[in-house]
């Protein structure tokens, strides 16, 4: 893995932060999360970019702890982040996968639970399809619950990894203009970046067809901090970030997209159009990457992308949360 | 209740033990092309930063600085019932070969210092580790001892040695706090 070279900016802080005791039992969704916790993790994080950049990449605070990672829906990157995340502060780690598992036996969600908890995880990482599925397990076991993505819900790591690269491109992002184009209906990314982004002082600016703009916020019914602009020239002008979401191949044949030659063409962030925004303004992606469609290679691998950054933050910020999680007492089950 | 508070070092009497500091630490090692200065967070830092400027004003070398969280390190992370935010360790020299001396504003029961050793070997192999710190204040629970001492004081085990330092708390001052043992 690449790690960035120092200097690496330090996030600005907030003047007068207040210590933060971390009391979160669970990383379910940050859409209640206060700024006080998203700046504790973001603080953190830089903590661990600052061990993944040694010459020996480990430390002790999870040893003897285990880590399960079940994945009912296919990831690779984001299993593996998890993966070297916990593995880098000392975790033992389980995979449990969908595919090959009792889960494509027909076993149901909550035997998959009774299981994870008769192996004796200290921390369960979850992705799933359905959305609410982390809730379900964290209200049934004694571990922590860490939501790798539900459905079309949210994907709170993704958004802390965003927000920690965002601040260390750009600095302090209040009054910031980010903007995230793309599939935002069916989009778990979009919804955890707004929650992470907003309460950072970020303003958000939404694009993308109508049609995959959940039907409340295209028609004016949006969270604090967001807009909705269906022209993508106008949403990148001026601004100081855009993140492209990535377009699933079954949005086409749904009829919800006339083709993806035309999304490209009409969504796509090509080069002579990133640079409506500032000079410089960063673009990013969660991966992976359909290049030619939502981004042009020349941009996804250009001098303004940030994309292999995300990568080597979202290591450390899943580190961050591992560790945070794993100091929180448990609670019994019943 | 009240809490009879001593004062154990004035503004005057920490300047004069972290410059005698300094100059032990010269004396003892002479060659301080090999010597680096490691503050532990969040007061050993500054106190590493000033033995720097000490060695600099005596010798007029620079020696490296850096400074490490030893949170991670910590032996009571699962028993204190939170994680404390971990902050940023900035160490950017390499440590290997190296006399590092590590600073700490009050040495108790060695488990930070113990940290601290586990800690900075991750970073690379020292060809040797000293300790300095400002007080020692006894009721050690670990083999360890410090080579450099600003000032031992007698302490009993319920008591608070409180550390300011000008750069964060305004003043420097070393105060002893005495304390009932509480019971929550």
């Amino acid at each position: 893995m690449k790690i960035q070279e120092r200097p690496t900016p330090t996030p600005t802080r907030v003047e007068g932060a207040q210590p933060l005791r971390w009391q979160r039992r669970h990383v379910l969704d940050t859409d209640d999360w206060s700024r006080a916790e998203i700046e504790a993790v973001l603080e953190t994080t830089g903590a661990m970019l600052d061990i993944l950049r040694r010459p020996i990449r480990r430390a002790p605070p999870l040893r003897g702890k285990t880590v399960i990672l079940f994945f009912a829906e296919a990831s690779t990157r984001t299993r593996v982040s998890f993966e070297l995340a916990a593995k880098t502060l000392s975790a033992d780690v389980v995979n449990i996968t969908a595919s090959g598992s009792s889960v494509e036996k027909g076993e149901t969600l909550y035997d998959t639970v009774r299981t994870l908890e008769a192996l004796g995880g200290d921390i369960v990482v979850m992705r799933h399809a359905s959305s609410g599925a982390p809730y379900f397990v964290a209200e049934r076991t004694g571990a922590a619950v860490i939501n790798a993505g539900d459905g079309w819900h949210a994907h709170p790591t993704q958004g802390l990894l965003d927000a920690y690269t965002l601040r260390a491109a750009l600095g302090d992002l209040a009054g910031k203009r980010v903007v995230i184009v793309g599939d935002v209906l069916h989009s778990r990314v979009a919804r955890s970046d707004i929650n992470t982004l907003v309460p950072l002082g970020a303003e958000i600016t939404l694009s993308g067809p109508p049609t995959l703009i959940p039907f409340a916020w295209r028609h004016g019914a949006l969270p604090r901090g967001v807009t909705y602009e269906p022209d993508l020239d106008r949403a990148l002008d001026g601004a100081d970030a855009a993140i492209a979401l990535r377009l699933q191949k079954e949005r086409q044949e749904s009829g919800l997209l006339p083709s993806v030659r035309e999304y490209a063409r009409v969504w796509g962030l090509s080069e002579q159009r990133v640079r409506r925004m500032k000079p410089s303004a960063p673009v990013m992606h969660p991966g992976p990457m359909n290049e030619g469609v939502e981004i042009d290679a020349a941009v996804a691998h250009g001098a303004r992308s940030l994309v292999e950054k995300q990568v080597t933050n979202g290591v450390a910020v899943r580190m961050a949360l591992l560790y945070l999680l794993v100091g929180t007492p448990s609670l019994e089950v019943a | 209740m009240a809490m009879p508070r001593t004062v154990l070092l004035g503004a005057d009497d920490v300047r004069r033990a972290v410059s005698r500091i300094a100059h032990e630490i010269v004396e003892r090692d002479r060659d301080l092309a090999a010597t680096a200065i490691v503050g532990i967070r969040s007061r050993g830092d500054i106190l590493a930063r000033r033995l720097r400027e000490a060695i600099r004003e005596h010798e007029n070398i620079t020696v490296p600085l850096g400074s490490i969280d030893i949170t991670l390190y910590r032996d009571d992370l699962t028993r204190i019932g939170y994680a404390p935010v971990v902050h940023e360790s900035a160490l950017d020299f390499s440590v290997d070969d190296k006399v590092v001396v590590l600073v700490d504003d009050v040495l108790f029961t060695g488990r930070t210092i113990r940290a601290a050793l586990d800690a900075l070997v991750d970073y690379g192999r020292p060809r040797a580790i000293r300790l300095a710190v400002l007080v020692d204040r006894g009721h050690r629970e670990l083999p360890i001892r410090a080579d450099f001492v600003g000032k031992n004081v007698p302490t009993r085990p319920t008591d608070d040695v409180r550390v300011h330092l000008v750069e964060v708390d305004g003043r420097d001052e070393v105060e002893l706090v005495a304390r009932e043992a509480v019971t929550a």
